[in-house]
């Protein structure tokens, strides 16, 4: 009864609430225009990319021409950049880098963030800490020991370096991620599989990972994210043109002294973005659930 | 199937002692209910049976072969929780099944099993869904087959029932006693709730505190509780303790309360003249009397068809009643409530134990 009670004078709260929204007029300053807002911050760039692309260099470099707008759009760049550089291969590198690196990071950061979370050795509280810190060292003060280490191994100028790099940073932002939601499924359940008779490794890999698939998801999308973006590493490891990622290879290799190949820059950071904007739209519920965590029987 | 004894087992977190020597010979066969007010270690005990908690210290040991270094899967245990723990990206058969397709049984043998549980348990055409497209109940009941399948020695079952309606509550609990009774195995049953404790075990072991109260058949505890705790926890509505200070210096031994009134002691309550105790009264063991009684003042009355209960005062007490009979008491009435003499307790009102056992 009281309970009822209590339900729906939260009711009538949440719609008193919410009623704001009731005019049009007031939905339009709070919601619509913040949005519209949001829309214009976040989508410009690409706008700028997606004309800039295709606006023939004689509009690129008029100054009197309406930089907002294309009158003859073409795709010369784009030919360019597919036909006439190394393109293509440079893309290949950063996929083949991203995806090895992803894999390799993800398989570490399950078991790191398995035991961490499940295993409950001693200090394993500190260690979990002591990963999350590692992932705050910025890059920028890492590359020149990590250049070192590179040179050493003799892998300098090779794929081979950016895939063993990029852990560094991925591992503890996966093991971070998955940590969090390893804690959301329930430990009855491994206790279950337990007395049911499974091992560890069983359990992680029958009970765990199965439902561990969204949080899988989301820390694959950022990894990957992460890795295909990556910038300082790639230029600092790399030198020879055809092992170069794309992120590098378009500022490095289409701009040729002072001359900047605009077009050619633009479609190449459009056809590079294009990868990982369909990822995420692919997997965007799994990434939110991954990121809220939620096991639910 | 196998007897379970437990020998002076203790288990510490860190600094707090939660379990403080408990000794439990549960026989084979049996249906052993652990009972206590949430935070007693009933759980905890339970769980290293299981083996999913290590043993501080003492024995556990299950058909005779100690088990405290045993991992729970040697301990031939199945266990059912509180939220079922039923996996959920697994279909029902799956969830059965899971135990032994690790045991790797003949894909044959399993399904036979996995049929013969469902059909026990009227699952039989859920096999193929999923825990998320069933009811509480039926979740329940999966839980209970993933248990039943396994045929092991003990059953372990930790307040299967706390997160079902009470209606569902009352079903499942005569559905799980008639299991016991045609599967006869062996089961510790974990929960807060005295009266399913009362309706399903075949002995109870009261707990509180990390220590065994008292451990007996449920009538056994209900006629003759051990202290004034197992008296107040179980039965409800809950034992009437009323102060008093024991006379036993005249004729008739007595016991003398607050105001002066004198009601007998029983027989074989032994008190010294002057002891402070407390008497117990069942609320069915003390109707209204015209003869002598406690007086006492009805505050509210509960009719709920079988039987009706009143809610009385007595010297500033709550005392309540309990009459089969339909009684036409209304609030403010003036009553004498007359206790049962050979049913009466008498408790210790200092250290709350019995005084004596109850009279034949």
């Amino acid at each position: 009864m009281i309970g009822s009670r209590a339900a729906t004078a939260a009711d009538v709260v949440d719609t008193a609430g919410m009623n704001y929204l009731a005019s049009l007029p007031r939905r339009l300053v709070t919601v619509y225009l913040p949005l519209v807002v949001f829309l214009i911050v976040l989508l410009f760039p690409f706008y700028w990319m997606v004309t800039t692309s295709v606006k023939p260099d004689a509009e690129l470099l008029d100054v009197k021409s309406n930089p907002f707008w294309v009158v003859h759009p073409t795709f010369a760049h784009f030919r360019h950049l597919l036909f006439e550089t190394q393109y293509p291969r440079w893309l290949w590198n950063t996929l083949l880098v991203s995806v090895v690196a992803t894999f390799l990071s993800l398989s570490c950061s399950v078991l790191a963030a398995y035991s961490i979370e499940r295993l409950r050795f001693r200090g394993s509280r500190y260690v979990g800490m002591a990963i999350f810190l590692a992932y705050l060292v910025p890059p920028s003060i890492l590359f020149i020991p990590l250049a070192d280490v590179v040179f050493q191994l003799g892998l300098f100028d090779t794929r081979l370096a950016l895939i063993l790099i990029y852990p560094t940073f991925l591992i503890p932002f996966c093991t971070w991620l998955l940590m969090g939601y390893f804690k959301t499924i329930p430990f009855e359940l491994e206790e279950c599989a337990l007395i049911d008779g499974a091992t560890r490794l069983q359990i992680l890999t029958r009970i765990v990972l199965p439902l561990a698939v969204p949080g899988l998801i989301s820390a694959g999308i950022f990894a990957f994210t992460l890795s295909w973006n990556e910038f300082i590493y790639a230029l600092t490891f790399i030198s020879s043109s055809e092992v170069k990622t794309a992120p590098v290879a378009v500022v490095t290799e289409l701009v040729s002294g002072d001359v900047y190949q605009w077009g050619a820059l633009m479609a190449g950071a459009l056809l590079g973005s294009l990868p990982v904007a369909i990822l995420y739209s692919f997997f965007v519920e799994y990434y939110v659930s991954g990121l809220t965590g939620a096991v639910k029987e | 199937m196998a007897a379970v004894t437990i020998t002076a087992v203790r288990k510490r977190f860190g600094g707090t002692e939660v379990i403080s020597g408990v000794d439990v010979a549960i026989g084979d066969g049996e249906f052993c209910v652990l009972v206590g007010p949430s935070g007693c270690g009933k759980s905890t005990l339970l769980r290293m049976i299981a083996g999913l908690e290590e043993i501080t210290d003492g024995e556990i040991a299950i058909g005779g072969v100690v088990v405290n270094r045993v991992p729970p899967k040697q301990r031939d245990i199945a266990m059912v929780f509180q939220n079922y723990a039923l996996y959920p990206h697994m279909t029902v058969r799956d969830n059965m099944s899971f135990a032994l397709k690790l045991a790797k049984q003949p894909r044959a043998e399993v399904e036979g099993r996995v049929a013969r549980a469902a059909e026990i348990l009227g699952l039989a055409s859920y096999l193929d869904r999923y825990p998320r497209q069933l009811s509480g109940g039926q979740r329940q009941r999966v839980a209970m087959g993933r248990a039943i399948v396994r045929d092991p020695q003990v059953f372990l079952f930790d307040e299967p029932l706390s997160n079902l309606d009470a209606k569902l509550r009352v079903a499942m609990r005569t559905e799980i006693k008639e299991l016991h009774q045609r599967l006869k195995t062996t089961s510790i049953y974990v929960t807060h709730d005295q009266i399913e404790a009362m309706t399903m075990a075949d002995r109870i072991v009261v707990m509180r505190d990390g220590r065994v109260e008292q451990i007996g058949d449920p009538l056994e505890l209900y006629d003759t509780p051990a202290n004034i705790f197992v008296a107040g926890f179980i039965g409800s509505p809950a034992m009437n303790l009323v102060p008093g200070t024991a006379r036993v210096n005249g004729t008739r031994p007595s016991v003398e309360f607050e105001g002066g009134l004198r009601l007998p002691l029983p027989h074989a309550a032994q008190a010294s003249d002057g002891q402070a105790v407390l008497y117990g009264m069942r609320p069915e063991h003390c109707a209204p009397s015209d003869a002598a009684g406690l007086p006492a003042e009805v505050v509210v009355v509960e009719p709920t068809g079988a039987d009706t209960q009143l809610f009385c005062r007595f010297n500033g007490r709550d005392i309540s009643s309990l009459v089969r009979e339909r009684v036409s008491c209304r609030p403010g009435d003036r009553i004498r409530l007359a206790p049962d003499p050979a049913r009466v307790h008498v408790f210790d009102a200092a250290t709350g134990a019995r005084l004596g056992a109850r009279e034949p």
